[in-house]
């Protein structure tokens, strides 16, 4: 080769033109696919709600199972009644609440600025029941999810999720042994807010107390389970008004 | 193999077995420390890093004539940094579900020295067609190390393989566990995936003592 690549007006040179064309590459590819990542995402978000509430395609020993993505916009207009946001203690009707960013709006309620909190109803066997998002951190870096609850404050189900906890340790929390136990746990003790937390101590690997405000914790995924415990009490405490009405209707 | 000539042929074997990345080199420990807790999950990664260090090394060779040696480093980092999230985003658009399987993985890929180490030791300096075939036997030998780690830690620590329960049930007590068998909770933590490849680099030496290096 006749270049001299060691001169530094050609490495200068090598160096824009190499980041002139990766840069375009990504760029081009980021917004041509876009659409459809943003279309993947609210199909993924319509089926962590149904899951949440019941729906979905499991069997007794099959792992989470979701209804399809194919149909899962029609099911999810027929199963989700109203949607609503609460903000400040006042409850609106919005009929794109599933779209909320749930990450900044918790970030606003724990700041205390105004926040935007999505609220799903739902019917399930003839009975109301709302799912509500939920957002914390585990070990390494954000989890979420969602629950539902009927009027009693009673779970009906959850879905959890996480971006980056460990692989077979904390990354089990979105596995079905671990979300099943939740259902059926009652979120009250007396008439405070106790929430359902993850404990190493409580005695029940079977999950038989459903009045115990507790389950059973992954052995290895201290931290996970922790941040499970902390997101339900959070998302609790900023939906407290709103679950104070359905208890009293 | 009679497509490839033996010189060629041995660019894919000698990662497997004598030239192994892992341990021989001792290159990309720290990602088989970190994702061998299960069988799939070391599956996945091999499998994307199968992907990335062939395409890689094949377009590292093509470049390296005109790759300025100062910055070499970088040109390099670009180039996998790139790869890496085409593949993402690809994977985000067309198969969702496996792009959430991979999200931890694949910012891992980038962090792998075994792609810089190859694209620094053997695309610079080699056609593009060897450097293609030294890509997929590298990345070949890394991924049967991180699969018979995440084998056995799998298999000792949770019971299960790729997800299914192999020895019987720990919590209803069936299979191996009616007897006593507890399962190994160390095994699952990334200190035990150290010892599964300290074992695996013991066996491996006392069969072929040319590997043991003076003391």
């Amino acid at each position: 080769m006749a270049i001299n690549t060691d001169k530094n007006g050609y490495t200068v040179l090598f160096a824009v033109i190499m980041v002139v064309i990766v840069g375009s590459v990504l760029a081009f590819l980021a917004s041509g696919l876009s659409d459809r990542i943003k279309e993947n995402e609210r199909f993924e978000k319509q089926q962590n709600i149904l899951y949440a509430m019941g729906i979905n395609e499991n069997t007794p020993d099959s792992g989470v199972n979701f209804i399809p993505t194919d149909v899962v916009e029609a099911k999810f207009t027929e199963r989700i009644k109203e949607q609503y946001v609460l903000v400040d203690g006042n409850v609106e009707k919005d009929d794109q609440a599933f779209l909320i960013d749930v990450k900044k709006q918790m970030a606003a309620f724990k700041s205390g600025d105004e926040a935007r909190l999505p609220i799903f109803v739902g019917e399930k066997d003839g009975e109301e029941v709302y799912v509500l998002p939920m957002y914390g951190k585990g070990l390494w870096d954000a989890i979420w999810g969602f629950m539902s609850v009927n009027k009693d404050m009673v779970i009906q189900g959850v879905y959890f999720d996480h971006k980056a906890e460990t692989a077979g340790l904390g990354a089990n929390i979105k596995l079905r042994f671990f979300m099943d136990d939740f259902s059926g746990e009652t979120l009250l003790k007396g008439s405070s807010y106790a929430g359902v937390t993850v404990s190493k101590t409580n005695n029940d690997p079977l999950n038989d107390d459903k009045q115990d405000n507790e389950v059973d914790a992954i052995a290895g995924a201290t931290i996970t389970g922790n941040g499970v415990s902390a997101m339900i009490k959070e998302t609790l405490k900023a939906y407290k008004p709103y679950l104070e009405t359905i208890r009293n209707n | 193999m009679a497509l490839l000539s033996k010189k060629d042929a041995n660019l894919i074997l000698d990662p497997l077995a004598d030239n192994n990345p892992i341990t021989i080199q001792v290159l990309g420990i720290c990602s088989a420390l970190a994702i061998t807790a299960e069988l799939q999950a070391s599956f996945v990664m091999a499998v994307s890093v199968i992907f990335v260090m062939g395409v890689g090394n094949v377009v590292i060779s093509l470049l390296r004539n005109v790759i300025p040696s100062k910055i070499r480093i970088i040109a390099q980092l670009i180039v996998v940094a790139t790869l890496v999230i085409v593949v993402d985003q690809v994977l985000k658009a067309f198969a969702y579900e496996l792009s959430k399987t991979l999200s931890v993985f694949v910012g891992l890929i980038i962090t792998n020295c075994i792609i810089m180490g190859r694209f620094e030791a053997f695309a610079l300096g080699n056609g593009v067609w060897r450097s293609f075939l030294d890509g997929i036997g590298n990345a070949l030998g890394y991924g049967v190390i991180l699969i018979m780690v995440g084998f056995f830690r799998e298999l000792l620590g949770s019971g299960t393989l790729f997800g299914y329960q192999v020895l019987g049930d720990p919590i209803a007590k069936t299979g191996l566990y009616a007897f006593g068998y507890e399962n190994n909770g160390f095994m699952i933590i990334p200190p035990a995936a150290l010892i599964v490849v300290g074992i695996i680099i013991w066996v491996q030496r006392s069969r072929n003592k040319a590997l043991i290096e003076e003391a």
